[in-house]
């Protein structure tokens, strides 16, 4: 079947292996057609997609905006600063008003987790999760695993490491889903206090040593320290979790092995990865980007093709 | 279900000798011309063409060219078309374009091979190969410029091609009354 099996890319957790493969032979097809003298393909001319974002983004917006309009989509933009929503108006009311102007798909992008699902229920249209708080970065997840199959030719028996704030993080989250679907060995690592309580139940690996992740794996995923979602001191300074936690170039030169760096971005440059590091070889992390965009373009076709 | 034999396997290489042979009449020292084999079917034909003009001691640059995402059906049907490999090693702009299809019916597929062709630059000059025309059945003002054979059909009809190059036994054309 060339066809997913939900009509809304809500998370990982509810798509199904058939499924991220189906999406990532899709992407290939979509990354030649973004390496062509001319990018642009018709096939969702005759669609409208809102991007509603109701919070900060840099990459995945325009990597949204730029998937759609290689696809041809009419694209319209929204965020919550400088909007209505700050007078009061509730999310169905913003969604259903964006909704009356004759919209076919949703990216959304919330601060809350279980808001596009909430969505979901209440609106006709097909939706994509963009990030929902602390819960699930669907798409991220789905090109960091294209990104890893490209690199490695594939995922089934890899061992990646998650490395970093993985209590705060919906890319940390979704990751996992993807990662252990298709058959990967997968190991978070990072300070007691920023690894979620329940995090072995879901069948992943638990290091609290940097240096003993680096040896174990394939991949190093490093994500950034999410400040703006800690409420309380999870650690004593940025500069000790550097210390312990940051990833530098020489690190992983001492390894004596291909490990493979990644990061979703944004990048705080001597937090948790050094600058020399984030620059080095062994790091995919525009890779990373340039796939997003097909990665995008397949989870935007598949989901209007089948409606 | 009705199967009616088009071509079998000599007849096949007969057609195939003879479309080559026009395609030499035509190009002569074939400066400056490529085939593009249309994905998914096409693709095979265009290898054996290829092939025969090795034979033939002519060496044509070969791609595989895939129009899925500039089909005019997207949307109309159930699921959406699964796309297939595009695979140009050579630029097309200022060459002598010969498209490759197994067989000819409404002509959509074709319209959407040039546009997607044209997302790789200007070719000077396009030309369509096809084994089999279904005669009166297309949608669009377009006609095949090599054509291996000439069929009658109506809507309710198909034409199967088996070829050895895609896993079957034997080179065989079929024609079959769906019911």
């Amino acid at each position: 079947m060339s066809k997913l099996s939900q009509r809304h890319l809500l998370g990982i957790k509810d798509i199904t292996r058939q499924d991220i493969e189906l999406i990532f032979e899709t992407a290939d097809n979509f990354k030649d057609v973004i390496n062509r003298p001319i990018k642009k393909v018709p096939s969702l001319r005759d669609i409208t997609i809102a991007n509603v974002f109701f919070e900060n983004s840099t990459r995945t917006r325009l990597s949204f905006e730029l998937a759609e309009k290689r696809l041809s989509a009419d694209v319209i933009n929204f965020s919550s600063s400088g909007s209505s929503v700050k007078k009061g108006e509730t999310l169905l009311d913003t969604v259903n008003n964006i909704l009356a102007m004759k919209v076919d798909m949703v990216v959304m992008r919330h601060a809350s987790a279980g808001a596009p699902h909430f969505l979901a229920k209440h609106i006709k249209a097909n939706i994509i999760n963009a990030g929902d708080g602390t819960h699930e970065h669907p798409t991220q997840a789905l090109l960091d695993a294209f990104s890893i199959r490209e690199k490695l030719g594939g995922i089934e028996g890899k061992k990646i490491a998650i490395i970093g704030d993985i209590l705060h993080s919906r890319v940390a989250l979704s990751n996992i889903f993807a990662l252990k679907k298709l058959g990967a060995d997968v190991m978070v690592c990072g300070p007691p206090t920023l690894l979620p309580k329940f995090i072995s139940t879901l069948g992943v690996q638990i290091e609290f040593e940097v240096k003993k992740a680096l040896a174990w794996c394939d991949v190093a995923n490093v994500l950034r320290i999410q400040l703006e979602r800690q409420q309380l001191k999870y650690f004593p300074s940025l500069r000790e979790y550097s210390l312990y936690y940051g990833i530098s170039k020489k690190m992983l030169d001492d390894l004596k092995k291909n490990i493979v760096l990644m990061h979703p971005g944004p990048i705080n440059r001597g937090v948790e990865l050094t600058s020399d590091a984030a620059d080095s070889h062994h790091s995919i992390i525009l890779d990373q980007v340039q796939n997003g965009v097909a990665v995008r373009m397949a989870v935007l076709y598949l989901l209007a093709g089948a409606a | 279900m009705q199967k009616k034999l088009i071509l079998d396997s000599k007849q096949l290489d007969i057609t195939l000798s003879r479309l080559c042979q026009q395609l030499i009449e035509n190009h002569s020292d074939f400066k400056d011309c490529v085939l593009l084999g249309l994905q998914p079917r096409g693709i095979f034909l265009a290898e054996l063409i290829h092939h025969k003009l090795k034979s033939l001691k002519v060496n044509v640059p070969l791609g595989y060219l895939d129009a899925t995402f500039h089909r005019d059906d997207f949307r109309r049907r159930d699921t959406p078309a699964k796309a297939s490999e595009t695979r140009v090693p050579f630029a097309i702009e200022g060459k002598n374009v010969v498209l490759i299809d197994d067989v000819l019916f409404t002509g959509r597929t074709v319209r959407a091979a040039l546009d997607a062709m044209i997302s790789f630059g200007r070719p000077a000059k396009v030309e369509l190969l096809v084994l089999v025309d279904r005669k009166a059945t297309r949608d669009l003002p377009i006609a095949a410029d090599y054509v291996g054979k000439y069929v009658d059909t109506h809507d309710a009809q198909r034409v199967l091609v088996e070829l050895e190059a895609n896993g079957n036994k034997k080179n065989k054309i079929w024609l079959i009354n769906k019911e």
